[in-house]
């Protein structure tokens, strides 16, 4: 008798491919679209707006708090949203402080500011202040929130300067002096802890940046009005420099993006060409 | 017939508490009386509490009382003892991954507590149970609860303490080890348990890559598609906190695994009772006195 | 006695922490309380660093390198970049211009980057292995996500364009922002109740003490 053996045509061969074919062909689509990178037109989001919107609605001078709750690993999205807010805000003369709740959250921070102060001629001390890391995450947000908060929680700033009479931190005591909180997060903590204490035990209009993987998750916050808009991923970023009508390194990235999404999709329709195949074959005993 | 009055008597009451706010707290004299030692924006969390613990509390009543607890199998724990069987039968150890945050997330509490279980069927199986953990308390929490879980089996000489070690708080940096131990070891079953952030795919996909079978489990929604894709099995949010009741059987924990439930009962007819409410209201108008149902509910 | 003392520390600090959440911040004395055992639990994690760092090391030197272990040169890798970089961020500090911060930018940041970007692969490979309409609920949600990777970037509105009179009326984009602003927000929100009502389950259980397995194994 013999062995029912399987065809080894080329639907075999593509239902088995071996990972590393599919990893080569989607880093050859990303290289060939940076050589050659289409150019896509950019129609922002709503939720991207809505905060863009606010902050612009700020008089020179508001106060904006930034949160830099971040990692290296994610600066590729992280970092173009964070540097595309202060574009905004040094843009508009709005006056920054800066805190990390992750580590080297403080470190991206320093590496934002060094790039675009500069650019807008702002001083430290006057126009924006990096107050630096501190462990603790919502213990440290409820800790700001108190009479002088900011200055029990954050005495010193990254360099270990007291920044107590630093003139940027005149009259200002605690989280609750400031016009505007947005969280650039790509985990716990970040926005959903701002979300949770800053809106409704200090009041204040809370904004997001983060990673595409957690945005569907932030949306439950954009839809019940808890955040404030919502800049997700490397689209969101490159929607928001489109606002600030400053491209940066967020808007390069759109179309490499774009071919790898494209790539994808196709992989995903051969797999599924490659079942409904094998699925016809089975039922009409075709091996 | 008994728990949909219990479900009738409970939901009875955050009606009373939504409708009379505007009664009871119409005296300004009483309401500044109560507000002195109690934040009256947050009744709302207060109702929910006392629900949830009147529920777990009916339940485990019953428990004690001897009363036999239902709850329906979950398959990735239904897997797990053919899990260490076919690693034992290979001769591979078990990888357990307890998540990657600190012992203050109740996810990681939960990874713990199963691994009490996995770890004692490990030892009963005599095989070997790999833990690296990212973070340090972790390390000294899982180190007892897997040494606890040895001495029960009965072989407190098999255990060994630097098969619990700490790797790094990193995430990356940790992810990068755990795969370099699945690269290297192959470990023959994976157990992911626990909160995951983005380095989930690259974990479960590693350890597809080396053939072992995968059971994980996490109350993050963000990374609960990566690990249905990648992994043979998958527990769903509150599965995960289920599993350590489901795994021991002991009556205590399944009776809250049925309170919560009965709560979650109570919170879908006050959704369903407030989007009808609403819906109405921006159609017809309806009374301030109906509509401070929804107001209760605000977050404020 | 060994398990009682935490379990009631648990308890009364677990209680401290329920009352001074709902009682007003006027009340000075309730949410000191609070505010004490929170300071506490942020040192408590701040010297928890020391424990592993002291792991880390014993492992890596005892176990490893001194017994001449397999792969015992990546763990003399790994023992000599721990106290170069902690020397010289204890030494030089660790903001801008200082050693610490040229090892921060222009090493671990492109390799704590380079890991999140397998990330990309690792989807294209788990796509292509897993997302099979086998089913109804599984075709539609390979629809739901064409859509929303398609119009999360500029390419699908640019596409879309391409497509005649559908056009006119609404873009790819807003589809895919309908995808995520209704029926996304529905499932994460029932995850989201689900997971908190079990969050507040495991933590009455732990607070009464019946979920004892932090303690180290059950009695």
């Amino acid at each position: 008798m013999e062995e029912n053996k399987q065809r080894k045509d080329w639907v075999y061969y593509l239902k088995n491919l071996d990972r590393r074919i599919i990893f080569l062909i989607i880093a050859l689509s990303i290289i060939v679209a940076m050589i050659y990178p289409p150019q896509l037109p950019i129609v922002p989001e709503k939720a991207v707006k809505t905060c863009y919107d606010y902050i612009d609605s700020l008089p020179p001078g508001s106060r904006v708090f930034l949160s830099f709750d971040y990692d290296p690993s994610t600066l590729p999205e992280c970092q173009p949203i964070a540097e595309a807010v202060i574009r905004q805000c040094f843009s508009r003369n709005l006056k920054v402080y800066a805190i990390a709740l992750w580590p080297q959250g403080a470190s991206q921070a320093a590496i934002a500011f060094s790039k675009l102060a500069p650019e807008y001629g702002k001083t430290y001390g006057v126009d924006y202040v990096n107050l630096g890391y501190k462990v603790g995450g919502a213990i440290v947000i409820q800790g700001m929130g108190e009479e002088n908060g900011i200055l029990a929680t954050f005495p010193n700033d990254l360099a270990n300067k007291p920044i107590k009479d630093m003139e940027i931190m005149k009259d200002v005591k605690s989280i609750r002096d400031m016009n505007f909180i947005f969280s650039i997060s790509a985990g716990d903590p970040g926005i959903k802890t701002y979300v949770l204490i800053a809106g409704p035990q200090f009041g204040r209009k809370v904004g997001g940046g983060c990673t595409a993987v957690t945005a569907p998750e932030m949306f439950s916050f954009v839809a019940s009005g808890q955040l404030t808009g919502l800049v997700a991923g490397l689209k969101g970023a490159a929607d928001y420099e489109f606002l600030v009508g400053h491209p940066d390194s967020a808007i390069k990235k759109m179309p490499q993006q774009s071919v790898a999404h494209v790539v994808i999709i196709i992989f995903i329709i051969i797999a599924n060409i490659v079942y409904f195949i094998e699925k016809y074959r089975e039922k009409r005993g075709l091996v | 017939m008994r728990n949909s009055k219990i479900l009738m008597f409970f939901s009875a009451i955050i009606f009373f508490i939504a409708f009379s706010p505007s009664i009871a707290f119409a005296d300004e004299g009483l309401r500044e009386k109560i507000s002195y030692y109690f934040n009256v924006d947050k009744a709302n969390i207060l109702v929910g509490i006392i629900i949830v613990f009147f529920c777990v509390a009916y339940y485990l009543y019953h428990a004690q009382k001897g009363k036999a607890l239902y709850i329906r199998p979950i398959a990735g724990l239904s897997a797990l003892e053919d899990a260490v069987g076919r690693a034992t039968e290979m001769g591979k150890p078990i990888l357990y991954i307890p998540g990657i945050m600190d012992m203050d997330d109740i996810q990681t509490l939960a990874g713990i507590s199963i691994l009490g279980h996995v770890a004692h069927k490990v030892a009963e199986y005599q095989s070997r149970i790999l833990v690296p953990v990212s973070k340090s308390v972790v390390m000294t929490t899982a180190q007892e609860v897997v040494k606890e879980a040895y001495l029960k089996a009965g072989r407190p000489e098999a255990f060994n303490i630097d098969d619990v070690w700490y790797l790094t708080d990193d995430q990356f940096g940790y992810v990068a080890g755990v795969d370099g131990i699945m690269m290297r070891d192959k470990p023959a079953a994976n157990f992911y348990m626990g909160t995951f952030y983005a380095e989930s795919l690259i974990l479960a996909e590693t350890g597809y890559a080396t053939g072992a079978i995968q059971i994980a489990g996490t109350a993050m929604a963000s990374q609960l598609p990566f690990f249905v894709a990648a992994c043979d099995y998958t527990l769903i949010g509150e599965e995960l906190y289920a599993a350590s009741a489901y795994l021991s059987q002991d009556a205590h924990q399944i009776s809250s695994i049925k309170g919560q439930d009965m709560a979650k009962a109570v919170v879908l007819g006050c959704i369903i009772l407030g989007c009808i409410l609403v819906t109405l209201n921006s159609l017809v108008g309806l009374p301030d006195f109906l509509m401070s149902f929804v107001k209760f509910f605000e977050v404020k | 006695m060994k398990r009682n003392i935490p379990i009631f520390i648990t308890f009364i600090t677990g209680l401290a922490l329920i009352l001074a959440h709902f009682v007003p911040r006027e009340r000075q004395s309730i949410s000191q309380i609070g505010e004490i055992v929170q300071d506490w639990a942020m040192i408590i994690f701040a010297f928890a660093i020391i424990l592993g760092a002291l792991n880390l090391l014993r492992v890596n030197i005892i176990e490893k390198v001194l017994r001449l272990a397999k792969g015992y040169g990546y763990s003399i890798v790994l023992v000599v970049a721990f106290f170069v970089t902690t020397g010289l961020g204890i030494g030089q500090g660790i903001e801008e211009g200082t050693k610490f911060f040229l090892i921060y930018k222009f090493i671990f940041t492109p390799l704590s980057a380079t890991m999140f970007s397998l990330l990309a692969f690792f989807i294209a490979s788990a796509s292509f292995r897993a997302f099979r309409a086998k089913t109804g609920e599984a075709t539609l949600l390979l629809v739901a996500a064409f859509i929303v990777m398609l119009g999360r970037v500029p390419i699908g509105d640019f596409l879309w364009t391409h497509i005649p009179f559908v056009s006119k009326y609404f873009m790819l984009s807003d589809i895919s922002a309908w995808i995520m602003g209704f029926p996304n927000v529905a499932g994460q929100r029932a995850i989201l109740i689900g997971a908190g009502l079990g969050a507040v389950a495991i933590s009455l259980k732990i607070l009464l003490g019946v979920e004892r397995s932090y303690l180290g194994g059950e009695d």
